[in-house]
C-alpha cells in the first residue's frame, strides 16, 4: 500500500469509525423538503405499499392504449415494431421462448411502475395515475390475468398473482465444472 | 450497396496503414518517404484541446436498427494498447438516450431508511474525501451468441467491455452521512434519464466498494458515461452501475424493477430464470491478432489481449495457438487489479500455417473459463447474459484472421 493510499484508508476507518456513532462527519448537503422527496419518490415495491391514489379497468385503458402505445408496441400488443407485450405463456421452456408481461414479469407492481417512469418512450412521465392503472389492467386483461371489468387501484393491484410469479431462482455461480480428469 | 463499398474502399485507402497488420509490415518492406523537415507540416503550437492524429481513426461500432433506435457501441478492442479505454471509445449502453445535464441543476437525494435524508450538489459531492481506482465495466449481454450472428472482430464479439481510472465519493461514506436506519438492506438507484432507469443494490456492496463517480480517466465523466454523476460498481453487470444517477432510495427488499426482472435475468433450459446475477465471470480475450486482422507474412508476432474478473484479480491466463491442444502461460502486465482488464503478452512466431489462438484465464478465487459447450451444457441457449466461454480465433495460410467459433 502506498502512503497517499494508507493515509485515505486511516481517514476513512476514523470516518466509519465517527459514523458507527451515526453522526454525520462532513456536514455537507442539506435536508431535503418534504415536496422535495415527493416529487422524486415513485418507485413501486413488490407490495404496492407507495401505489398513489387512483383506479382503472382494462376498457379504458383500451382506448389510452389505442392512442398512445399502439403505434410501438402493436394494435394488440403482440405486432412490435417494439417489444411484444402480450402472448407467451407456455413457451420458457422451449426452444423459442417468448417473454412478455404475461408469461415472464413476477409482479404486476412492475408493469405500473415501468410505465408510470418510462413509458410512452416519446413522453415519459406523461400519464395520471388513472391512466397507468388503466394500462396495467389492460395489459393484465390481454394477457388474460385479470378480466376486462375488474378495477385496478392500490388494493387490488398487489394482489394480481403472475403466472411467473414462482419462475425465479437465486444466483448459484460459478456453475460450470471442469470437465473430468481436469483441464489439459 | 456498391456505392457504399467503393466509397468504403476509398475512405479505407486512407486507413489502411491503421489496420496493425499492415503497420507492422511498412517498415520491413516498402521504403518510406524519405525525411522531412517536421516544421513544414506541423499542426500548430498549441492548442486547447488536443485532437488525436488524423491518422488514427479507431472508433465505436453499432448495428443499424430498422426502427432507428440504436441502444449500443462497441469499443474497439482490436486497437486498445494497455488496459484503460480512452474516455471517448468507452462502449455505451443506454435504454432510454444521453440526457444532457447541466451539473450545476443536478442533484443526488439519498432518502427512505436514514435518518437524515440528504440532497447534494455535484460541487459538494466533489468537496468530499475522493477516491480513484481502475475498473473495467462490462456490459452483461457481452459476447452473447457465440456461434449465431455474424459477429467477426473482437469490437463485435467483445466490445462491450472497457476500464477506465474513476474518481468519486465512496457510497458507504454518503449513507454514513445520511445514516442507515437498521431495517435497510437494499437500495434503489435511479438515473435522470427518460427512463429513469431504476435498479436494486444490495446494501453489502454499497457498504464495502461502490464508488459515486464523477470523474473518468483524468476527466470528467462522458456525457455517455453518465455526466455528471454516476454509480461505479466493482465487478458487477455494468447495467447496474446506474448512470445520471439522481437518487438513492434506502430500503427493506429489492424493488424488483424491470430491469431486474424483464431484463437482466437469465432464462434456464427448465424455464426458470435466475435472478440478480450481479458478479460477472471471469473472461478474456485474444486483441491481437483477432477477427477481421491479417498476418502479413510468417515470423514473430506478440499475441496479446485482456482479461478481467467480476471476482476479483486475475492470477493467470494461458494462451494455445494450437486450437487448444497445448496452453502455455502468458506474461500478464502489471498492474494486475481487481476489477480491471489486465493485459496479457505471449511471444509467438507464425510459422504460415493455418493456426487457431485463444486464451483461457483463471481469478483469484480459482474460476476460469469454460468452453461454449461446457457453458451450453449448464445454461442453455436461452440464456442471454454472462457469456464469458473462450473465444478462439482461426489464423488462415493468407493470413487473414476470422471468428473460429462461428
Ligand atoms: C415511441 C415508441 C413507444 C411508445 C409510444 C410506447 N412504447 Fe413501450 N416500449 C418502447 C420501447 C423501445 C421499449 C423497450 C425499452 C427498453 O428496452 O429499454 C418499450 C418497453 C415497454 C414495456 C416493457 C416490455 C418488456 O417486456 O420489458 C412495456 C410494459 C411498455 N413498453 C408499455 C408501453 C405502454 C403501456 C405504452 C403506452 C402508454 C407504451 N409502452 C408506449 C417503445 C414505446
Amino acid at each position: 500500500m502506498r502512503w497517499s493510499d494508507f493515509l485515505v484508508m486511516a481517514v476513512f476507518v476514523a470516518v466509519c469509525a465517527a459514523a458507527q456513532a451515526q453522526s454525520p462527519a462532513y456536514g455537507l448537503g442539506r435536508t431535503p423538503s418534504a415536496e422535495e422527496i415527493r416529487a422524486w419518490d415513485i418507485a413501486i415495491g413488490p407490495e404496492g405499499k407507495e401505489l398513489p391514489p387512483g383506479k382503472g379497468t382494462a376498457k379504458e385503458g383500451a382506448t389510452i392504449y389505442a392512442a398512445r402505445c399502439a403505434a410501438c408496441h402493436g394494435q394488440t400488443g403482440t405486432e412490435g415494431p417494439f417489444n411484444r407485450l402480450v402472448g407467451g405463456q407456455g413457451t420458457l421452456n422451449t426452444n423459442r421462448p417468448v417473454k412478455t408481461v404475461g408469461s415472464y414479469w413476477p409482479f404486476a407492481t412492475t408493469i405500473w411502475d415501468y410505465i408510470n417512469r418510462a413509458m410512452p418512450v416519446d413522453n415519459p412521465g406523461s400519464l395520471a395515475p388513472d391512466q397507468v392503472y388503466a394500462l396495467t389492467a389492460f395489459l393484465l386483461y390481454r394477457n388474460s390475468i385479470i378480466q376486462e371489468t375488474d378495477v385496478m387501484d392500490a388494493a387490488s393491484l398487489p394482489k394480481v398473482r403472475m403466472p411467473n410469479r414462482n419462475g425465479f431462482v437465486p444466483d448459484p455461480r460459478p456453475d460450470w465444472k471442469a470437465p473430468v480428469g481436469g483441464r489439459n | 450497396m456498391k456505392s457504399s463499398r467503393r466509397r468504403f474502399l476509398q475512405d479505407g485507402a486512407i486507413l489502411t496503414g491503421l489496420v496493425a497488420g499492415t503497420v507492422r509490415s511498412a517498415s520491413g518492406q516498402t521504403p518510406g518517404p524519405g525525411p522531412e523537415n517536421p516544421a513544414h507540416r506541423s499542426a500548430g503550437f498549441v492548442s486547447a484541446m488536443g485532437e488525436r492524429s488524423r491518422f488514427e481513426a479507431s472508433a465505436r461500432i453499432w448495428s443499424d436498427s430498422s426502427t432507428g433506435r440504436v441502444t449500443s457501441s462497441r469499443t474497439p478492442l482490436q486497437d486498445s494498447k494497455g488496459i484503460i479505454t480512452p474516455s471517448m471509445l468507452h462502449f455505451e449502453r443506454h435504454h432510454a438516450r444521453v440526457p444532457e445535464i447541466d451539473p450545476r441543476r443536478h442533484r443526488l437525494l439519498i432518502h427512505g431508511l436514514v435518518d437524515r435524508p440528504l440532497i447534494f450538489t455535484v460541487a459538494e459531492l466533489e468537496r468530499l474525501p475522493s477516491i480513484s481506482r481502475i475498473y473495467f465495466l462490462e456490459c452483461s449481454g457481452n459476447s452473447r451468441n457465440p456461434r449465431r450472428g455474424n459477429a467477426e472482430t473482437a469490437q463485435q464479439t467483445h466490445g462491450m467491455t472497457s476500464c477506465s481510472e474513476w474518481t468519486g465519493v465512496p457510497l458507504s461514506l454518503l449513507l454514513q452521512e445520511a445514516g442507515v436506519q437498521r431495517e435497510a438492506s437494499w437500495l434503489v438507484a435511479e438515473g435522470a434519464d427518460a427512463a429513469k432507469m431504476t435498479r436494486s443494490i444490495p446494501l453489502t456492496k454499497a457498504m464495502d466498494d461502490i464508488l459515486v463517480a464523477y470523474g473518468q480517466n483524468g476527466g470528467a465523466l462522458r456525457p455517455e458515461q453518465g455526466y455528471p454523476l454516476r454509480l461505479l460498481i466493482p465487478g458487477w453487470e455494468g447495467n447496474i452501475s446506474i448512470k445520471w444517477l439522481r437518487q438513492i432510495q434506502v430500503v427493506d427488499q429489492p424493488y424488483m424493477t424491470r430491469e431486474e426482472t424483464s431484463r437482466y435475468t437469465d432464462l434456464l433450459p427448465d424455464g426458470r430464470a435466475r435472478q440478480f446475477t450481479f458478479e460477472m465471470d471471469p473472461k478474456s480475450v485474444i486483441t491481437f491478432p483477432s477477427g477481421g486482422g491479417n498476418l502479413p507474412g510468417p515470423g514473430f508476432y506478440e499475441i496479446t489481449g485482456l482479461a478481467w474478473s467480476g471476482r476479483g484479480a486475475i492470477r493467470r491466463v494461458e494462451v494455445s495457438t494450437d486450437g487448444g491442444a497445448n496452453w502455455q502461460d502468458a506474461q500478464l502486465q502489471e498492474p494486475v487489479l481487481r476489477f480491471a482488464h489486465t493485459r496479457f503478452r505471449f511471444a509467438w512466431k507464425w510459422d504460415g500455417g493455418e493456426a487457431v489462438v485463444q486464451s483461457r484465464c483463471i481469478d483469484e478465487q480459482g474460476g476460469f473459463q469454460p468452453t461454449v459447450d461446457e457453458l451450453i451444457r449448464v445454461r442453455g441457449t436461452n440464456y442471454n447474459y454472462h457469456h464469458n466461454h473462450i473465444q478462439a480465433w482461426k489464423i488462415n495460410r493468407d493470413g487473414s484472421v476470422r471468428n473460429a467459433l462461428v
